[in-house]
């Protein structure tokens, strides 16, 4: 219960911020991405807000032995940099910078019941599918 | 209209950073929307009712926002639909493979001075940077 509280509540916030940012608005991402064009830097500002505040969040938190409402921290500790992370991220890029979506934003967009956000997280949904399915068979 | 927003940027940040920083405190779990979402689908009992609790969060935070500050939205109309189910493929299944997005490697990643993060994130903003200049610039489409 009380999981669900705190996440229900962080989430908020998370929802909040990316209406607040405009970063669920696709254009005023992809004016960001657009270094050719008219260039709308908004979106470093967002990063550095949230990183800034993440880190010293971070140092602060990750000190303590355990979180309020679970027995550990789960943290990812892979530091392998390999061809999955690379090819990977680089897909993500292409999608994101075709729509000017990714997760996040476009989840929070759906809000306005329009059939962009709605349809792109429908699709987002098949991508998230098909990516199981196929490490499923090359891990089988 | 794009207009720079510093203000209104830095602030929304820091409310997303807050996010994480709640979501680490209370359950020890990254605020990578990727993999909440895709976790979300896949997994089962506890932890997929925080995954389903977060999401529920985020789109009634979101929306209560554009109420509260009376944003209307201007939806884009022409952009080509198969363009936005391509688009929406490549982020669920690059994300997935890349283990992240602009959330979990961007911000949670990076605050961590994650390596494997800050190598995603210039990927995926280097790749987003260059679509943008093939569409926009090249094949000159849509705005």
């Amino acid at each position: 219960m009380r999981s669900s509280i705190s996440a229900l509540f962080a989430g908020g916030l998370f929802g909040a911020g990316l209406v607040v940012s405009q970063m669920a608005d696709p254009l005023k991402v992809l004016a960001f991405l657009d270094v050719a064009g008219k260039w709308d830097p908004s979106l470093m500002f967002v990063m550095g807000g949230g990183l800034f505040t993440a880190f010293v969040g971070y140092k602060l938190i990750l000190r303590r032995s355990a979180p309020l409402f679970a027995d550990g921290f789960s943290v990812p500790t892979n530091q392998v940099i390999d061809a999955r992370l690379i090819l990977g991220a680089s897909l993500f890029g292409i999608g994101w910078g075709l729509a000017g979506y990714c997760p996040g934003p476009a989840i929070a967009a759906t809000v306005t019941l329009g059939s962009e956000p709605l349809l792109f997280v429908l699709a987002m949904t098949g991508g998230f599918v098909a990516h199981d399915l196929v490490s499923k068979t090359w891990t089988s | 209209m794009i207009v720079f927003t510093p203000y209104s940027a830095l602030l929304g940040g820091v409310l997303i950073g807050l996010s994480a920083c709640v979501l680490m405190w209370s359950i020890g779990r990254i605020a990578g929307i990727s993999g909440i979402a895709a976790g979300a689908l896949s997994t089962s009992g506890s932890e997929r009712s925080w995954r389903l609790s977060f999401l529920a969060g985020l789109i009634l935070g979101a929306g209560i926002c554009i109420h509260a500050l009376g944003i209307e939205w201007t939806p884009r109309i022409d952009f080509p639909t198969w363009l936005v189910i391509i688009a929406g493929v490549l982020v669920g299944f690059g994300t997935r493979l890349g283990s992240g997005c602009t959330s979990g490697h961007g911000i949670c990643g990076i605050s961590r001075l994650s390596k494997r993060s800050i190598v995603a994130t210039v990927v995926f903003m280097g790749t987003g940077m260059a679509t943008v200049f093939l569409v926009r610039h090249v094949a000159g489409l849509g705005t």
